[in-house]
């Protein structure tokens, strides 16, 4: 294969990035600024900047991946993706942008006034970003392995650096612009070699997918078939599509792009044009996976089924054509990765320094160090650990550990946003207790599952597919000890209700807090 | 208490001995909402807990159908054996409904709902402001 083509893709996005960042630091000044963009950010550009985060490598390569390896059941998992915006703007959407938090550990502190319970919720951030930054460090190792021969390590390195270079130096502002442009290199670059791929199939022959084994090929295709070794798939669609349904709102880094909306109802404008992108988005990587069934019936030894869109072009399509194309999926594929580690990472900083370094720093320093730098020490730590998991813990795969990450968010803060936002009876001690309790339970079998210490049958369908019993599990917990304390019930409760629901037109007293 | 001295007329001219919050409450119907909701009375929590339990129904209506519909595919294809198989022209009806189908109507169900949403809020507003 002719490498260089992609080399360059993967450069250009690399250098667009950082240029494009840039420009944008030039514009940023003040703490604020690198916090929230300032708000001067306008919708369109922010249901782009929305969906050029979320997309992610496991969105660009890992759907496809596993629909190439284990069939049509996978199809659940971008309409899950799909979905959990869905259920985000139904559930939370509006009165979270109202509430004014710009973190799930912001929100919890307002709502909840309790300032261990914002602890809780920001060792949990730590948690889920990291987990869900290591496959974004490892794809991009896969990636580069895969178009050029370059060891895992070096794709790692690279987009850990550029994030770095990115966030440290240009902040909030000049990332929303990189999302926002991100999101439609994304769609160009995976419907681009689609349409391609798809009139070419049409031309020749129109032939359809295999599998080695005839009896397998048509188990393939087929919902529920168990194709791959899936075992209990019915369960399994559950409680994947679950996590994915409800995990979505918990994601750290998915209030963060709420915050640069100026009000609720422009909130929810922005999330309807999100499921809009998001579904066209989706219509692709499908594709993909068929074609691969069709056109690269044996991957070739040593790649991971994750590789197959980038192997495909030129498996389909001998000369130049191949090769440009496969380019330009190398090339989305990094823009995948650098919007969602970038996203990531700027939100994991923020928690880092609000609740670990601004104040150690101002301890050591007797309050000289300006805000900025704390933001700038957290960075480093906030990609140093989950580069340092995805060079050491080798054996995770793409698109499950991303799962993981979701079924941990829809355990814990899906029924802390849900229950705050909704029920005026949450107390302090509920919330901590279905945190605590959702937060372990989940976090265990996420751990056995990556460490692969589950084997088969109910246990292993139930342990690394969680969501199914956490979620309902955390929810109870809460309920019931909210009920059982209601002198832990915040005093502020009617005050912050109003608030968080009141209609902008109304004049109404809002409450400390609110900016 | 303060009703009798409003009401007799004497040749001096009378000062009401009441209390500033009686006089507040007795300009009844002008008063606004948004200051009952400010002040967190009965009658403003009232009002908020209409606005948010109208936005509750419609979240929950939408999400409902949304349930009913996304989440009964599995069912379908588990019970309804046929549908794994059936094929719309050279593609599956699974991948046509899972790879293309369901994202407009995903879409649908989230114009619906802000539609309706802000037309809850614009009611509510209205109805604080006619007070």
């Amino acid at each position: 294969m002719n490498t260089s083509f992609s080399i360059t893709a993967i450069a250009a996005v690399c250098v667009l990035t950082l240029t494009i960042g840039a420009l944008g630091f030039r514009l940023s000044r003040t703490t604020s600024d690198f916090y929230v963009a300032s708000r001067m950010v306008t919708p369109g550009w922010n249901a782009s900047a929305i969906g050029g985060e979320y997309l992610s490598v496991a969105s660009f390569l890992g759907v496809a991946g596993l629909v190439y390896a284990l069939g049509a059941d996978m199809l659940w998992l971008p309409v899950g993706y799909t979905v959990g915006y869905l259920v985000l703007l139904l559930l939370v959407a509006a009165p979270l942008r109202r509430s004014g938090a710009y973190t799930i550990p912001d929100f919890a502190e307002a709502r909840l006034e309790s300032v261990a319970i914002r602890r809780i919720c920001s060792v949990l951030v730590l948690g889920i970003g990291w987990l869900y930054l290591v496959p974004q460090f490892k794809g991009a190792g896969l990636a580069l392995n895969a178009v050029s021969g370059a060891p895992m390590w070096v794709g790692n390195l690279v987009v850990a650096v550029v994030v770095l270079i990115n966030v440290v130096g240009g902040g909030m502002r000049s990332i929303t612009l990189v999302q926002a442009v991100q999101y439609w290199i994304k769609l160009t670059a995976i419907s681009v070699p689609a349409f391609v791929l798809l009139s070419w199939w049409m031309h020749h022959g129109q032939p359809v997918p295999q599998v080695p084994s005839p009896q397998a090929s048509q188990q393939w295709s087929r919902p529920l078939s168990g194709f791959g070794g899936v075992q209990h798939p019915v369960y399994a669609t559950y409680s994947t599509l679950l996590a994915l349904c409800f995990g979505t709102m918990g994601l750290p880094h998915v209030l963060v792009r709420f915050y640069t909306n100026p009000d609720g109802p422009s909130t929810r404008r922005t999330t309807s044009v999100v499921l809009a992108l998001l579904g066209l988005f989706y219509l692709f990587p499908p594709l993909y996976g068929a074609f691969g069934r069709i056109y690269l019936p044996h991957l070739p030894a040593g790649l991971s089924p994750d590789s197959v869109t980038l192997l495909l072009p030129t498996a389909a399509i001998a000369g130049l054509t191949g090769q440009l194309l496969s380019a330009m999926l190398a090339g989305g594929a990094f823009a995948a990765l650098l919007s969602t580690a970038s996203g990531l990472t700027i939100c994991v900083t923020g928690v880092v320094d609000q609740d670990l370094v601004r104040g150690r720093l101002r301890r050591f320093t007797g309050n000289d160090a300006r805000a900025i730098n704390g933001f700038r020490i957290s960075a480093i730590a906030a990609v140093a650990v989950p580069l340092w998991l995805s060079l050491a813990a080798r054996n995770l795969g793409l698109a499950d550990t991303v799962g993981l990450a979701f079924a941990i968010a829809a355990s814990t803060f899906c029924p802390l946003l849900i229950l705050g936002i909704w029920w005026r009876r949450l107390s302090t001690s509920g919330a901590a207790a279905g945190l605590v309790v959702g937060g372990t339970l989940a976090s265990v079998a996420v751990l056995l599952t990556i460490f692969d210490l589950v084997h088969g049958g109910w246990a292993g369908a139930l342990l690394t597919q969680p969501a199914a019993w956490t979620l309902p599990i955390t929810f109870l917990v809460m309920a019931v000890v909210s009920v059982a304390t209601p002198q832990h019930i915040p005093r502020g409760t009617a005050r912050t209700m109003v608030r968080l629901h009141a209609p902008e037109a109304l004049s109404v007293n809002l409450g400390k807090g609110h900016p | 208490m303060s009703g009798t001295a409003n009401h007799t007329p004497g040749p001096q001219k009378r000062v009401r001995v009441t209390s500033p919050r009686m006089g507040a409450q007795r300009r009844g119907p002008g008063r606004p909402v948004a200051a009952e909701i400010d002040e967190q009375t009965r009658l403003g929590e009232l009002y908020m807990a209409t606005l948010i339990r109208a936005q509750w129904r419609l979240s929950m209506s939408v999400l409902a159908s949304a349930a009913m519909m996304i989440g009964g595919l599995p069912l379908l294809f588990l019970f309804v054996p046929a549908t794994r198989i059936l094929k719309v022209g050279p593609i599956p009806l699974p991948w046509l409904i899972l790879g293309v189908l369901i994202y407009p109507a995903i879409w649908l169900a989230g114009y619906y709902y802000v539609r309706q949403s802000e037309q809850i809020e614009r009611e509510f507003t209205e109805l604080v402001a006619r007070r």
